[in-house]
């Protein structure tokens, strides 16, 4: 019965335990009038996959920007490894980055993009050549570094651009949005390859994008951005099922946001009514649409369960599952995720209580 | 597709224009480069070649035309050292500045080319703004006449005229250079110096070659700056063809001057817009 039912203390990824490798602290940072980042803080541990998740305008690349340094901080601080990085000129900080359309040097061939760092650090030509190789074989372009990289396609560019920024061999590598620019079926193949490469190498990737599947597949934890501020930091289980916000519930997949009122360690919503750890008072809680399940049989549950009856009242055919709209005799409706066959008129539902989880406003 | 009738209705009006106000007047003028004058100052129309072997015969010509070029070759590097760096500050490091020092560069275009050419009349000459200023400060103690009717005149007059035409296109071919290419470049752990040197540089270059090519070409057929301060040591190639046409009336040899130097115009013009074409990509 007495589930935390807040989003505390989010269950830690391996990755997690180790120390920091960066660390954002109360990070704001204001165009003129327009406040794009406030008090954001984040950490990026040695080795990990982190997401930072936002839409458009969220200040997610503003962030990326300002970790590599094309943009100073308006207040707070970044440090890498007990250096603090936000003073440095960008072409000081060991990060690299992997633009969004890939900003490769046109007027130099594949093999002269990604010897670029290596060649301005003052590389012995040697060494340039064998490391540029292994940095193109790793990315399986050898074939094409005498190529000008107009005369390669769109995946084939990101491959030379995340070759180039490799090679330097950064602890800490960030891309912005880096996939954007395929189309869908090359995007989940990079996807794959980028999450096995960053697994190979061991390099912590700092990975911003507005794509929901693509974060939620291939990150071990997920920044959630929103208007600037740090909705939530946790592994994507975590963010699913224990959404922090209104807003991270309903961002990550489909969720019904249920408004209710809670009396006396009772809430109520809709006809609707559960046990809850909050105290008195408006409350709102998002609840799965496959949490709720169809039939007289309860699903299973240690908290106990809540039954209803509702009548379907609409329904998505969605491949592997349904989508169903269902109507509470209060008039409350509620999304229902099934793969249950036909389905009409007055059914019974029910859900457990641990799957209704509070969220803040 | 465009109906035939539209294509032809848009494409008279320039080819018109072309046929009578270019190659019409370049096929008289042509034409006369092959005729001669009597004494008796009569253009006689018989085909010969006397008035090229002339100007390849009499040392005048050529002696005027290699320090024509020697002008233009100087005008063009002063405008290039003075340009390329202006553009390369404006679009660059100007921040917020930046439309109003574009505007600033443009704005001396708006005045009539005579008046710049006469101001620096009134600089450089013996009672001018310079001398005087240089006898106030007890510099020197009488004017200094070479500053005035020299080719270091025609040179400073000419560089002030043509340095906004050589610092557009390098202006234009930097605000073309994404911004994101420098940024990969610092991020990669390139110097602000290096960066200038390995991207910068080489993208602009076709910029640097079409302001080149103007400066040039445009001082190279320049007469007014040489008549108002260039003196009879600062003449240029242009200012022999004036006067061939007339003063001298000699029209043929004149003419015969005109395509010579437009062949070698549009020889550079030619050799400048393939190196353009080889520095720049996509």
């Amino acid at each position: 019965m007495e589930q935390p039912f807040t989003a505390a203390a989010p269950p830690m990824s391996p990755n997690t335990v180790s120390k920091a490798l960066l660390s954002v602290r109360s990070v704001a940072k204001q165009f003129g009038n327009r406040i794009v980042l406030r008090d954001c803080s984040l950490d990026v541990a040695e080795g990990e996959f982190l997401s930072v998740l936002g839409e458009s305008g969220s200040g997610k690349t503003t962030l990326l920007r300002l970790i590599a340094g094309f943009e100073a901080c308006s207040d707070g601080e970044i440090w890498m490894v007990g250096q603090r990085l936000d003073l440095l000129p960008p072409y000081k900080r060991c990060v690299n980055t992997v633009f969004q359309h890939y900003a490769l040097f046109p007027h130099l061939s594949v093999f002269d993009n990604v010897a670029y760092g290596l060649r301005v650090c003052g590389t012995p030509p040697t060494e340039v050549r064998s490391r540029v190789e292994e940095a193109l074989t790793m990315v399986k372009m050898c074939a094409y570094a005498h190529a000008s990289p107009a005369k390669i396609s769109g995946g084939q560019q990101q491959r030379v651009a995340l070759a180039r920024a490799l090679v330097n061999r950064p602890r800490l590598l960030l891309l912005d949005e880096p996939l954007s620019a395929l189309d869908a079926n090359l995007r989940r193949q990079m996807q794959l390859e980028l999450k096995t490469l960053q697994r190979e190498l061991g390099i912590a990737f700092l990975f911003v994008t507005h794509d929901q599947e693509e974060a939620m597949t291939m990150s071990d934890r997920i920044a959630l951005l929103h208007g600037g501020e740090v909705e939530q930091v946790a592994n994507p289980q975590t963010i699913y099922r224990m959404p922090a916000t209104a807003y991270v519930a309903q961002f990550i997949g489909q969720t019904n946001l249920l408004h209710a009122r809670v009396t006396g360690g009772i809430a109520e919503c809709g006809g609707l009514r559960w046990p809850t750890a909050q105290g008195n008072g408006p409350a709102t809680y998002s609840l799965r649409p496959e949490c709720i399940v169809p039939g007289a049989v309860s699903p299973p549950s240690e908290g106990g369960c809540v039954r209803f009856r509702a009548r379907l009242v609409a329904q998505v055919f969605q491949g592997a599952t349904k989508l169903w709209q269902i109507e509470c005799p209060s008039g409350f409706r509620l999304m229902v995720r099934t793969s249950a066959r036909g389905g009409a008129g007055e059914m019974d539902f029910a859900f457990s209580v641990e799957d209704v989880v509070w969220v803040r406003d | 597709m465009f109906p035939r009738a539209y294509k032809i209705a848009v494409s008279l009006p320039p080819i018109t224009w072309v046929l009578l106000f270019l190659l019409l007047p370049y096929s008289v003028l042509f034409l006369y480069s092959f005729w001669t004058v009597t004494p008796s100052q009569q253009i006689v129309h018989q085909w010969n070649t006397s008035n090229y072997r002339e100007l390849l015969q009499v040392p005048v010509y050529l002696e005027v035309l290699l320090r024509s070029m020697r002008i233009a070759g100087t005008v063009t590097l002063l405008s290039l050292l003075l340009g390329y760096p202006l553009a390369y500050f404006v679009s660059f490091h100007a921040g917020a500045r930046k439309e109003l020092l574009y505007q600033l560069v443009i704005i001396p275009l708006w005045v009539s080319y005579l008046v710049r050419a006469y101001a620096w009349k009134t600089i450089l000459g013996s009672d001018g703004v310079l001398n005087t200023l240089l006898q106030y400060l007890h510099i020197t103690s009488h004017p200094q006449q070479f500053l005035l009717y020299s080719p270091f005149a025609v040179v400073l007059t000419l560089t002030h005229i043509y340095t906004p035409f050589t610092f557009l296109p390098i202006y234009a071919a930097m605000e073309h250079i994404p911004r994101p290419l420098v940024e990969a470049s610092q991020d990669l752990g390139a110097t602000p110096m290096h960066t200038f040197w390995r991207v910068i540089l080489p993208l602009s270059i076709p910029g640097a070659i079409a302001g080149a090519t103007f400066s040039f070409v445009l001082s190279l057929g320049d007469f007014l700056a040489p008549l108002l301060v260039g003196g009879p040591s600062g003449i240029m190639i242009s200012n022999i063809v004036v006067s061939l046409f007339g003063a001298a009336y000699n029209w043929p040899l004149g003419a015969a001057i005109s395509a010579c130097m437009m062949l070698l115009v549009i020889a550079l013009l030619f050799a400048t817009e393939r190196l353009e074409k080889k520095w720049s990509l996509t």
